[in-house]
Protein backbone atom coordinates (compact mmCIF):
# COMPACT_ATOMS: atom_id res chain seq x y z
CA UNK A 1 0.00 0.00 0.00
CA UNK A 2 2.79 2.44 0.93
CA UNK A 3 4.67 1.61 -2.30
CA UNK A 4 1.57 2.31 -4.38
CA UNK A 5 0.95 5.50 -2.41
CA UNK A 6 4.46 6.73 -3.15
CA UNK A 7 4.08 5.81 -6.84
CA UNK A 8 0.78 7.69 -7.18
CA UNK A 9 2.06 10.69 -5.21
CA UNK A 10 5.19 10.77 -7.40
CA UNK A 11 3.05 10.64 -10.55
CA UNK A 12 0.80 13.51 -9.39
CA UNK A 13 3.72 15.67 -8.29
CA UNK A 14 5.59 15.06 -11.55
CA UNK A 15 2.50 16.09 -13.53
CA UNK A 16 2.28 19.22 -11.37
CA UNK A 17 5.97 20.01 -11.86
CA UNK A 18 5.72 19.65 -15.63
CA UNK A 19 2.45 21.54 -16.06
CA UNK A 20 3.49 24.30 -13.60
CA UNK A 21 -0.17 24.99 -12.80
CA UNK A 22 0.66 25.32 -9.10
CA UNK A 23 3.41 27.84 -9.78
CA UNK A 24 1.75 30.02 -12.40
CA UNK A 25 -1.93 29.74 -11.58
CA UNK A 26 -2.64 28.53 -8.05
CA UNK A 27 0.03 30.49 -6.15
CA UNK A 28 -0.77 33.81 -7.89
CA UNK A 29 -4.43 33.16 -7.10
CA UNK A 30 -3.59 32.61 -3.41
CA UNK A 31 -1.42 35.72 -3.17
CA UNK A 32 -4.14 37.76 -4.92
CA UNK A 33 -6.66 36.38 -2.43
CA UNK A 34 -4.46 37.47 0.48
CA UNK A 35 -4.03 40.94 -1.03
CA UNK A 36 -7.78 41.22 -1.52
CA UNK A 37 -8.29 40.35 2.15
CA UNK A 38 -5.95 43.19 3.06
CA UNK A 39 -7.86 45.56 0.78
CA UNK A 40 -11.18 44.44 2.24
CA UNK A 41 -9.94 45.15 5.79
CA UNK A 42 -8.66 48.57 4.77
CA UNK A 43 -5.31 50.22 5.60
CA UNK A 44 -6.15 50.86 9.27
CA UNK A 45 -7.15 47.24 10.03
CA UNK A 46 -5.00 45.19 7.63
CA UNK A 47 -1.80 45.44 9.69
CA UNK A 48 -1.64 43.50 12.98
CA UNK A 49 -5.23 42.39 12.49
CA UNK A 50 -6.62 39.65 14.71
CA UNK A 51 -8.44 38.49 11.57
CA UNK A 52 -5.16 37.50 9.86
CA UNK A 53 -5.17 33.79 10.91
CA UNK A 54 -8.76 33.35 9.73
CA UNK A 55 -8.03 35.10 6.45
CA UNK A 56 -4.94 32.96 5.86
CA UNK A 57 -6.97 29.77 6.31
CA UNK A 58 -9.83 31.11 4.20
CA UNK A 59 -7.46 31.71 1.30
CA UNK A 60 -5.85 28.30 1.86
CA UNK A 61 -9.28 26.73 1.71
CA UNK A 62 -10.08 28.38 -1.63
CA UNK A 63 -6.70 27.32 -2.97
CA UNK A 64 -7.34 23.78 -1.69
CA UNK A 65 -10.63 23.62 -3.62
CA UNK A 66 -8.78 24.48 -6.84
CA UNK A 67 -6.12 21.88 -6.14
CA UNK A 68 -8.56 19.13 -5.22
CA UNK A 69 -10.48 19.70 -8.42
CA UNK A 70 -7.26 19.61 -10.40
CA UNK A 71 -6.09 16.45 -8.66
CA UNK A 72 -9.38 14.72 -9.52
CA UNK A 73 -9.31 15.93 -13.13
CA UNK A 74 -5.91 14.25 -13.52
CA UNK A 75 -7.39 11.02 -12.19
CA UNK A 76 -10.46 11.32 -14.39
CA UNK A 77 -8.53 11.85 -17.63
CA UNK A 78 -9.05 9.32 -20.43
CA UNK A 79 -7.37 6.01 -19.73
CA UNK A 80 -6.21 6.73 -16.16
CA UNK A 81 -9.09 4.97 -14.42
CA UNK A 82 -8.90 2.03 -16.83
CA UNK A 83 -5.15 1.78 -16.27
CA UNK A 84 -5.56 1.79 -12.50
CA UNK A 85 -8.31 -0.85 -12.71
CA UNK A 86 -6.25 -3.00 -15.10
CA UNK A 87 -3.13 -2.78 -12.97
CA UNK A 88 -5.13 -3.83 -9.92
CA UNK A 89 -3.73 -1.06 -7.73
CA UNK A 90 -4.90 -1.06 -4.13
CA UNK A 91 -7.48 1.78 -3.85
CA UNK A 92 -6.23 2.56 -0.32
CA UNK A 93 -2.76 3.12 -1.74
CA UNK A 94 -4.16 5.31 -4.53
CA UNK A 95 -6.05 7.36 -1.94
CA UNK A 96 -2.98 7.78 0.26
CA UNK A 97 -0.85 8.73 -2.73
CA UNK A 98 -3.27 11.35 -3.98
CA UNK A 99 -3.72 12.75 -0.47
CA UNK A 100 0.06 12.89 0.02
CA UNK A 101 0.61 14.72 -3.30
CA UNK A 102 -2.16 17.17 -2.45
CA UNK A 103 -0.71 17.72 1.04
CA UNK A 104 2.75 18.47 -0.40
CA UNK A 105 1.21 21.01 -2.80
CA UNK A 106 -0.76 22.61 0.04
CA UNK A 107 2.33 22.78 2.29
CA UNK A 108 4.30 24.51 -0.48
CA UNK A 109 1.47 26.99 -1.01
CA UNK A 110 1.22 27.58 2.74
CA UNK A 111 4.91 28.57 2.94
CA UNK A 112 4.30 31.28 0.32
CA UNK A 113 1.03 32.45 1.85
CA UNK A 114 2.48 32.54 5.39
CA UNK A 115 5.26 34.75 4.05
CA UNK A 116 2.52 36.79 2.40
CA UNK A 117 0.62 37.13 5.66
CA UNK A 118 3.79 38.35 7.43
CA UNK A 119 4.29 40.85 4.62
CA UNK A 120 0.74 42.05 3.95
CA UNK A 121 -1.16 41.34 7.18
CA UNK A 122 1.84 42.00 9.47
CA UNK A 123 1.58 38.79 11.49
CA UNK A 124 4.56 38.41 13.83
CA UNK A 125 7.29 36.21 12.31
CA UNK A 126 7.97 34.29 15.55
CA UNK A 127 4.23 33.55 16.04
CA UNK A 128 3.86 32.52 12.40
CA UNK A 129 6.79 30.11 12.69
CA UNK A 130 5.46 28.59 15.91
CA UNK A 131 2.10 27.99 14.16
CA UNK A 132 3.83 25.74 11.58
CA UNK A 133 3.18 22.37 13.34
CA UNK A 134 -0.55 23.05 13.36
CA UNK A 135 -0.50 24.31 9.75
CA UNK A 136 1.19 21.07 8.65
CA UNK A 137 -1.37 18.84 10.38
CA UNK A 138 -4.43 20.87 9.38
CA UNK A 139 -3.39 21.01 5.72
CA UNK A 140 -2.70 17.28 5.87
CA UNK A 141 -6.25 16.72 7.15
CA UNK A 142 -7.56 19.08 4.45
CA UNK A 143 -5.72 17.04 1.81
CA UNK A 144 -7.09 13.72 3.10
CA UNK A 145 -10.65 15.06 3.35
CA UNK A 146 -10.32 16.81 0.00
CA UNK A 147 -9.20 13.64 -1.78
CA UNK A 148 -12.17 11.77 -0.36
CA UNK A 149 -14.67 14.51 -1.25
CA UNK A 150 -13.08 14.97 -4.67
CA UNK A 151 -13.82 11.31 -5.43
CA UNK A 152 -17.33 11.70 -4.00
CA UNK A 153 -18.07 14.67 -6.23
CA UNK A 154 -17.42 12.60 -9.32
CA UNK A 155 -13.70 12.83 -9.81
CA UNK A 156 -13.70 16.06 -11.83
CA UNK A 157 -16.57 14.80 -14.01
CA UNK A 158 -19.41 16.02 -11.82
CA UNK A 159 -20.89 19.51 -11.71
CA UNK A 160 -18.34 22.18 -10.70
CA UNK A 161 -20.49 23.39 -7.81
CA UNK A 162 -20.71 19.98 -6.18
CA UNK A 163 -17.18 19.82 -4.72
CA UNK A 164 -17.44 23.06 -2.68
CA UNK A 165 -20.92 22.13 -1.53
CA UNK A 166 -19.82 18.68 -0.35
CA UNK A 167 -16.51 19.64 1.16
CA UNK A 168 -17.06 23.01 2.83
CA UNK A 169 -19.14 21.63 5.74
CA UNK A 170 -16.30 19.19 6.42
CA UNK A 171 -13.61 21.83 6.03
CA UNK A 172 -15.33 24.27 8.41
CA UNK A 173 -14.15 22.50 11.63
CA UNK A 174 -10.60 22.37 10.21
CA UNK A 175 -10.83 26.09 9.45
CA UNK A 176 -11.91 26.77 13.04
CA UNK A 177 -9.10 24.60 14.47
CA UNK A 178 -6.55 26.26 12.19
CA UNK A 179 -7.67 29.77 13.05
CA UNK A 180 -7.65 29.05 16.79
CA UNK A 181 -4.20 27.47 16.81
CA UNK A 182 -2.68 30.21 14.61
CA UNK A 183 -4.24 32.90 16.84
CA UNK A 184 -2.89 31.10 19.93
CA UNK A 185 0.58 30.99 18.36
CA UNK A 186 0.47 34.72 17.60
CA UNK A 187 -0.62 35.42 21.20
CA UNK A 188 2.23 33.19 22.50
CA UNK A 189 -0.35 30.71 23.83
CA UNK A 190 -0.36 26.93 23.52
CA UNK A 191 -1.31 25.56 20.11
CA UNK A 192 -1.29 21.92 21.22
CA UNK A 193 -4.94 21.55 22.22
CA UNK A 194 -6.09 22.45 18.70
CA UNK A 195 -3.17 20.54 17.23
CA UNK A 196 -4.41 17.34 18.88
CA UNK A 197 -7.96 17.95 17.56
CA UNK A 198 -6.53 18.49 14.06
CA UNK A 199 -4.46 15.32 14.39
CA UNK A 200 -7.60 13.36 15.32
CA UNK A 201 -9.32 14.79 12.21
CA UNK A 202 -6.32 13.83 10.06
CA UNK A 203 -6.28 10.25 11.37
CA UNK A 204 -10.09 9.97 11.00
CA UNK A 205 -10.06 11.16 7.39
CA UNK A 206 -7.11 8.93 6.52
CA UNK A 207 -8.91 5.93 8.04
CA UNK A 208 -12.17 6.76 6.25
CA UNK A 209 -10.33 7.26 2.98
CA UNK A 210 -8.46 3.96 3.27
CA UNK A 211 -11.72 2.15 4.06
CA UNK A 212 -14.07 3.86 1.61
CA UNK A 213 -12.06 5.08 -1.39
CA UNK A 214 -12.34 1.69 -3.03
CA UNK A 215 -16.13 1.76 -2.75
CA UNK A 216 -16.21 5.06 -4.62
CA UNK A 217 -13.85 3.94 -7.36
CA UNK A 218 -15.37 0.50 -7.94
CA UNK A 219 -17.42 0.35 -11.13
CA UNK B 1 -52.93 -7.99 9.49
CA UNK B 2 -50.92 -6.43 12.36
CA UNK B 3 -48.66 -4.73 9.82
CA UNK B 4 -51.64 -3.25 7.97
CA UNK B 5 -53.28 -2.15 11.21
CA UNK B 6 -50.09 -0.45 12.46
CA UNK B 7 -49.68 1.29 9.10
CA UNK B 8 -53.24 2.57 9.26
CA UNK B 9 -52.96 3.65 12.86
CA UNK B 10 -49.58 5.39 12.54
CA UNK B 11 -51.02 8.64 11.17
CA UNK B 12 -53.96 9.03 13.55
CA UNK B 13 -51.89 8.04 16.62
CA UNK B 14 -49.22 10.58 15.64
CA UNK B 15 -51.80 13.32 15.24
CA UNK B 16 -53.41 12.49 18.58
CA UNK B 17 -50.05 12.55 20.37
CA UNK B 18 -49.06 15.82 18.71
CA UNK B 19 -52.39 17.35 19.76
CA UNK B 20 -51.82 16.02 23.29
CA UNK B 21 -48.34 17.61 23.35
CA UNK B 22 -49.86 20.91 22.21
CA UNK B 23 -52.58 20.78 24.87
CA UNK B 24 -50.24 19.77 27.69
CA UNK B 25 -47.55 22.21 26.59
CA UNK B 26 -49.79 25.24 26.18
CA UNK B 27 -52.47 24.77 28.83
CA UNK B 28 -51.70 22.11 31.42
CA UNK B 29 -48.02 22.64 32.31
CA UNK B 30 -47.09 25.65 34.45
CA UNK B 31 -44.73 28.43 33.35
CA UNK B 32 -41.10 27.99 34.35
CA UNK B 33 -39.74 29.83 37.40
CA UNK B 34 -36.95 31.48 35.38
CA UNK B 35 -38.03 31.32 31.73
CA UNK B 36 -41.74 31.93 32.20
CA UNK B 37 -43.88 30.93 29.20
CA UNK B 38 -40.81 30.63 27.01
CA UNK B 39 -40.32 27.16 28.46
CA UNK B 40 -43.26 25.94 26.33
CA UNK B 41 -41.04 26.04 23.26
CA UNK B 42 -38.90 23.39 24.92
CA UNK B 43 -41.68 20.84 24.50
CA UNK B 44 -41.07 21.15 20.75
CA UNK B 45 -37.42 22.08 20.18
CA UNK B 46 -35.65 19.14 21.91
CA UNK B 47 -38.06 16.65 20.32
CA UNK B 48 -37.44 18.05 16.82
CA UNK B 49 -33.68 18.06 17.45
CA UNK B 50 -33.86 14.46 18.74
CA UNK B 51 -35.55 13.36 15.50
CA UNK B 52 -33.22 15.43 13.27
CA UNK B 53 -29.95 14.32 14.83
CA UNK B 54 -30.49 10.82 16.10
CA UNK B 55 -33.60 9.19 14.65
CA UNK B 56 -33.70 10.39 11.05
CA UNK B 57 -30.01 11.02 10.45
CA UNK B 58 -29.21 7.77 12.24
CA UNK B 59 -31.68 5.91 10.01
CA UNK B 60 -30.11 7.45 6.89
CA UNK B 61 -26.55 6.63 7.94
CA UNK B 62 -27.37 3.06 9.02
CA UNK B 63 -29.39 2.39 5.85
CA UNK B 64 -26.48 3.81 3.83
CA UNK B 65 -24.00 1.56 5.63
CA UNK B 66 -26.26 -1.44 5.01
CA UNK B 67 -26.32 -0.55 1.31
CA UNK B 68 -22.53 -0.60 1.22
CA UNK B 69 -22.44 -4.02 2.87
CA UNK B 70 -22.85 -6.46 -0.01
CA UNK B 71 -25.05 -8.91 1.92
CA UNK B 72 -27.70 -6.27 2.63
CA UNK B 73 -27.27 -4.17 -0.53
CA UNK B 74 -30.69 -3.40 -2.01
CA UNK B 75 -32.73 -0.61 -3.52
CA UNK B 76 -34.81 -0.63 -0.34
CA UNK B 77 -31.83 0.47 1.77
CA UNK B 78 -30.91 3.23 -0.65
CA UNK B 79 -34.46 4.53 -0.75
CA UNK B 80 -34.76 4.47 3.05
CA UNK B 81 -31.44 6.34 3.38
CA UNK B 82 -32.49 9.01 0.89
CA UNK B 83 -35.99 9.50 2.28
CA UNK B 84 -34.75 9.60 5.89
CA UNK B 85 -32.14 12.18 4.95
CA UNK B 86 -34.73 14.34 3.26
CA UNK B 87 -36.98 14.23 6.34
CA UNK B 88 -33.93 14.88 8.54
CA UNK B 89 -33.12 18.02 6.52
CA UNK B 90 -36.60 19.38 7.23
CA UNK B 91 -36.23 18.59 10.92
CA UNK B 92 -32.77 20.12 11.21
CA UNK B 93 -34.02 23.35 9.62
CA UNK B 94 -36.90 23.33 12.13
CA UNK B 95 -34.40 22.69 14.95
CA UNK B 96 -32.42 25.77 13.97
CA UNK B 97 -35.56 27.90 13.56
CA UNK B 98 -37.13 26.90 16.91
CA UNK B 99 -33.75 27.26 18.65
CA UNK B 100 -33.36 30.70 17.14
CA UNK B 101 -36.85 31.76 18.29
CA UNK B 102 -35.94 30.61 21.81
CA UNK B 103 -32.48 32.23 21.65
CA UNK B 104 -33.67 35.74 20.77
CA UNK B 105 -35.45 36.51 24.07
CA UNK B 106 -33.08 34.34 26.15
CA UNK B 107 -29.65 35.30 24.80
CA UNK B 108 -30.65 38.56 23.08
CA UNK B 109 -29.60 37.34 19.60
CA UNK B 110 -31.15 35.17 16.90
CA UNK B 111 -27.85 33.41 16.31
CA UNK B 112 -24.73 32.91 18.42
CA UNK B 113 -21.42 31.37 17.28
CA UNK B 114 -21.83 28.67 19.85
CA UNK B 115 -20.31 25.20 19.41
CA UNK B 116 -23.69 23.40 19.58
CA UNK B 117 -25.37 25.80 17.15
CA UNK B 118 -22.46 25.90 14.72
CA UNK B 119 -21.99 22.14 14.63
CA UNK B 120 -25.74 21.65 14.11
CA UNK B 121 -25.70 24.15 11.24
CA UNK B 122 -22.74 22.28 9.74
CA UNK B 123 -24.75 19.05 9.88
CA UNK B 124 -27.57 20.89 8.08
CA UNK B 125 -25.11 21.89 5.35
CA UNK B 126 -23.96 18.26 5.12
CA UNK B 127 -27.57 17.21 4.60
CA UNK B 128 -28.16 19.81 1.88
CA UNK B 129 -24.94 18.65 0.22
CA UNK B 130 -26.20 15.04 0.42
CA UNK B 131 -29.37 16.04 -1.44
CA UNK B 132 -27.26 17.85 -4.06
CA UNK B 133 -25.10 14.75 -4.44
CA UNK B 134 -28.21 12.63 -5.07
CA UNK B 135 -29.25 14.90 -7.93
CA UNK B 136 -25.79 14.97 -9.50
CA UNK B 137 -25.64 11.28 -10.46
CA UNK B 138 -27.81 9.40 -12.95
CA UNK B 139 -26.37 5.95 -12.38
CA UNK B 140 -28.46 4.56 -9.53
CA UNK B 141 -25.80 2.26 -8.02
CA UNK B 142 -23.07 4.91 -8.18
CA UNK B 143 -25.44 7.47 -6.69
CA UNK B 144 -26.39 5.12 -3.87
CA UNK B 145 -22.77 4.25 -3.05
CA UNK B 146 -21.55 7.84 -3.08
CA UNK B 147 -24.49 9.01 -0.98
CA UNK B 148 -23.93 6.20 1.53
CA UNK B 149 -20.24 7.05 1.90
CA UNK B 150 -21.11 10.72 2.30
CA UNK B 151 -23.73 9.97 4.98
CA UNK B 152 -21.24 7.84 6.92
CA UNK B 153 -18.62 10.60 6.84
CA UNK B 154 -21.21 13.21 7.87
CA UNK B 155 -22.26 10.98 10.79
CA UNK B 156 -18.97 11.88 12.53
CA UNK B 157 -20.62 15.22 13.22
CA UNK B 158 -23.39 13.71 15.37
CA UNK B 159 -21.23 12.81 18.42
CA UNK B 160 -19.47 16.18 18.02
CA UNK B 161 -22.86 17.94 18.28
CA UNK B 162 -23.90 15.75 21.20
CA UNK B 163 -20.75 16.36 23.26
CA UNK B 164 -20.14 19.95 22.11
CA UNK B 165 -21.76 21.30 25.28
CA UNK B 166 -19.27 19.31 27.39
CA UNK B 167 -16.16 19.87 25.26
CA UNK B 168 -16.52 23.64 24.83
CA UNK B 169 -17.89 26.50 26.91
CA UNK B 170 -21.24 27.00 25.24
CA UNK B 171 -24.21 29.30 25.63
CA UNK B 172 -26.40 26.31 24.84
CA UNK B 173 -27.30 24.47 28.00
CA UNK B 174 -25.84 21.05 28.74
CA UNK B 175 -27.83 17.91 29.58
CA UNK B 176 -30.89 19.22 31.46
CA UNK B 177 -33.33 16.36 31.97
CA UNK B 178 -30.89 14.03 33.71
CA UNK B 179 -27.87 15.10 35.74
CA UNK B 180 -24.49 13.42 35.31
CA UNK B 181 -25.25 11.02 38.17
CA UNK B 182 -28.55 10.02 36.53
CA UNK B 183 -30.95 12.09 38.66
CA UNK B 184 -34.01 13.62 37.00
CA UNK B 185 -34.09 17.40 37.18
CA UNK B 186 -37.45 18.05 35.45
CA UNK B 187 -40.53 17.13 37.39
CA UNK B 188 -44.23 16.38 37.10
CA UNK B 189 -46.33 17.43 34.13
CA UNK B 190 -43.32 19.07 32.45
CA UNK B 191 -41.41 15.79 32.28
CA UNK B 192 -44.45 13.84 31.05
CA UNK B 193 -45.09 16.43 28.31
CA UNK B 194 -41.46 16.34 27.28
CA UNK B 195 -41.50 12.54 26.88
CA UNK B 196 -44.86 12.57 25.05
CA UNK B 197 -43.48 15.15 22.62
CA UNK B 198 -40.36 13.02 22.04
CA UNK B 199 -42.55 10.01 21.27
CA UNK B 200 -44.98 12.04 19.11
CA UNK B 201 -42.25 13.55 16.95
CA UNK B 202 -40.53 10.17 16.60
CA UNK B 203 -43.80 8.72 15.29
CA UNK B 204 -44.18 11.76 13.02
CA UNK B 205 -40.80 10.95 11.52
CA UNK B 206 -41.81 7.35 10.75
CA UNK B 207 -45.10 8.56 9.28
CA UNK B 208 -43.34 11.08 7.03
CA UNK B 209 -40.68 8.51 6.11
CA UNK B 210 -43.34 6.02 5.06
CA UNK B 211 -45.15 8.62 2.96
CA UNK B 212 -41.91 9.81 1.35
CA UNK B 213 -40.85 6.22 0.65
CA UNK B 214 -44.12 5.48 -1.13
CA UNK B 215 -43.69 8.64 -3.19
CA UNK B 216 -40.18 7.56 -4.15
CA UNK B 217 -41.40 4.11 -5.24
CA UNK B 218 -44.14 5.73 -7.38
CA UNK B 219 -41.61 8.13 -8.88
CA UNK B 220 -39.29 5.26 -9.83
CA UNK B 221 -42.20 3.31 -11.34
CA UNK B 222 -43.26 6.35 -13.34
CA UNK B 223 -39.68 6.83 -14.58
CA UNK B 224 -39.42 3.16 -15.54
CA UNK B 225 -42.75 3.13 -17.38
CA UNK B 226 -41.90 6.31 -19.32
CA UNK B 227 -38.54 4.76 -20.21
CA UNK B 228 -40.25 1.57 -21.44
CA UNK B 229 -42.70 3.65 -23.43
CA UNK B 230 -39.89 5.66 -25.05
CA UNK B 231 -38.03 2.45 -25.96
CA UNK B 232 -41.20 0.92 -27.44
CA UNK B 233 -41.76 4.07 -29.49
CA UNK B 234 -38.20 3.93 -30.84
CA UNK B 235 -38.73 0.29 -31.80
CA UNK B 236 -41.96 1.18 -33.63
CA UNK B 237 -40.10 3.98 -35.46
CA UNK B 238 -37.42 1.44 -36.41
CA UNK B 239 -40.02 -0.95 -37.88
CA UNK B 240 -41.56 1.78 -40.01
Amino acid sequence: MIRIALLVAGKDLRIERRSRVLLWQVLPFGVTGLLLCGLALGPTHAGHSSAAPGLFYLVMLLVALLMINRSQVIEGSVGTKTSIATLGLDPAGVFLGKALALAVELWLTAVVLLAGSVLFLHTALSGTVSALPSVVVILGALAAAGTLYGALSGGGQGPATLLPMLSLPAFAPLLIAGERSFSAALDHGSIWRWWVISLVALVAYLALGILLYGVLEES
Amino acid sequence: MIKQLSQRLLGPVTLVLLALTLWLGLWVTPPDKVQGNLVRLLYVHPAIAWVALYVSFGTAAIAGALYLWKRTRSELMDRIAYCAMEVSTVFIILTLITGSIWGRPTWGVWWAWDARLTSTAILGLFELAYLALRRANDDSDLRARRSAVFAIIAAINVPIIHFSVDWWNTLHQGASVFTEDGKITVHGSMLVTLFISLFAFTLLFFWLLRARYRLEVLRDEKYQSSLDEALAQRRREGVH
